[in-house]
């Protein structure tokens, strides 16, 4: 029961810093913010590799080998696609830098 | 059950994803920031691989370079203009991955443990959900189907009845854990998802991604407590919360509601895309 309720706790707090830490975002970063917290809930890898890991059925083996392939596609492409949005939206800092190259 | 060091570890992997998160808040760190966030999102990996000794590495490791070739290729092949809806794909995997990993775990969860159950079977019905909705939308901006809504008498009947479906066969799932109840469970869902996105116009497409995005951050988080993992519980909860203010504010720079984008064309108000 305690465990319960101390996974609740992190659910509830986490919800309160999942709101605050976006809520200055400038509406310009709307679309690179959204794909790269979409590439984090790519994490959804490391529960399909542990309930992959402990399966004994070659059915469910090959179900958690598709949720492995689709959650790194998530996750991999997720990061990759916003990195090519933000080239974009790079501070003045990097531009003059490559400016002087 | 898992080592200290590595629940250390997932901690530090679930402070790369709260910082990342705030630097992609801002134009100067954002990119940074995303290279945070994949950093954490490596170093939860190598724990997992490392503390919980998985079988059939084998499989899983070629399972996981295809992955990443899939994503990389995908991602660094598409145009400028597409990257929308390649989110949206991306999105809607994600979510088919954590319906696929409750699934597994149906024959896992023991009788007494309700909370257990209930994150079992929301995380199915909403993994589906965002599955469905999402392909949907990334069929509808790469123009494979008409951008404009689509709607047809009853969808709305049909819409709640599916909804109420799906809520009956997760309480039945709930009290009685059977793995073909549970795929039912995720066909209801596909259905739900299919019908979400059905009457919402192109132009609004975005915002939706937007909301299924947190819905897969919900079902992340609710499979986060299926498994006792504390990092996907964070960073699920994290993308979710922050996905859901995200919808609002990208609603709200467009001047329109999110109930008005679901549902305006359903209601037969002007939501042409």
């Amino acid at each position: 029961m305690t465990e319960s309720i101390a996974l609740l706790t992190i659910f509830v707090l986490a919800a309160f810093v999942g709101v605050e830490v976006i809520s200055k975002v400038s509406s310009t970063l709307h679309t690179p913010l959204m794909s790269g917290a979409n590439a984090i809930h790519g994490v959804i890898l490391v529960g399909a590799i542990i309930v992959t890991g402990q399966a004994d059925s070659a059915i469910v083996v090959v179900v958690g080998l598709l949720a492995v392939v689709l959650a790194t596609v998530n996750m991999v492409g997720g990061f990759v696609v916003t990195d090519r949005m933000l080239q974009m939206f790079r501070g003045p800092g990097a531009r003059k830098k490559e400016l002087r190259k | 059950m898992i080592p200290t060091w590595a629940q250390i570890g997932y901690l530090v992997a679930a402070v790369c994803f709260i910082v990342a998160l705030k630097a992609l808040s801002s134009p100067r760190s954002a990119r940074a920031g995303n290279l945070l966030g994949a950093a954490g999102a490596v170093l939860a990996v190598i724990i997992t691989f490392v503390a919980y000794k998985p079988d059939h590495l084998t499989p899983i490791l070629i399972a996981l370079a295809a992955g990443t070739v899939v994503g990389v290729v995908g991602s660094r092949r598409v145009q400028m203009t597409h990257m929308p809806q390649l989110v949206a794909l991306f999105n809607g995997v994600g979510g088919g991955a954590a319906a696929l990993v409750a699934l597994m775990e149906l024959g896992e969860v023991s009788d007494d443990a309700t909370v257990a159950a209930i994150a079992t079977a929301f995380t199915i019905l909403v993994g589906a959900v965002s599955f469905s909705g999402s392909i949907v939308t990334f069929a509808k901006l790469q123009e494979l189907m008409t951008t404009r809504p689509v709607t047809f008498p009853g969808l709305p009947v049909l819409f709640i009845a599916s909804i109420i479906g799906g809520i009956a066969l997760a309480g039945w799932l709930v009290s009685d854990p059977r793995v073909w109840v549970g795929v039912l469970l995720c066909l209801v869902g596909l259905a739900v998802g299919v019908m979400l996105v059905l009457p919402v116009g192109g132009a609004d497409v975005p915002i939706v991604i937007s909301l299924l995005n947190a819905f897969t951050g919900l079902t992340v988080a609710a499979g986060g407590y299926v498994l006792g993992n504390t990092l996907l519980l964070v960073a699920g909860t994290l993308v979710g919360a922050a996905g859901t203010l995200l919808t609002k504010l990208m609603a709200d720079a467009m001047g329109r509601s999110v109930f008005n984008i679901l549902f305006g064309a359903v209601r037969g108000g002007s939501t042409l895309g």
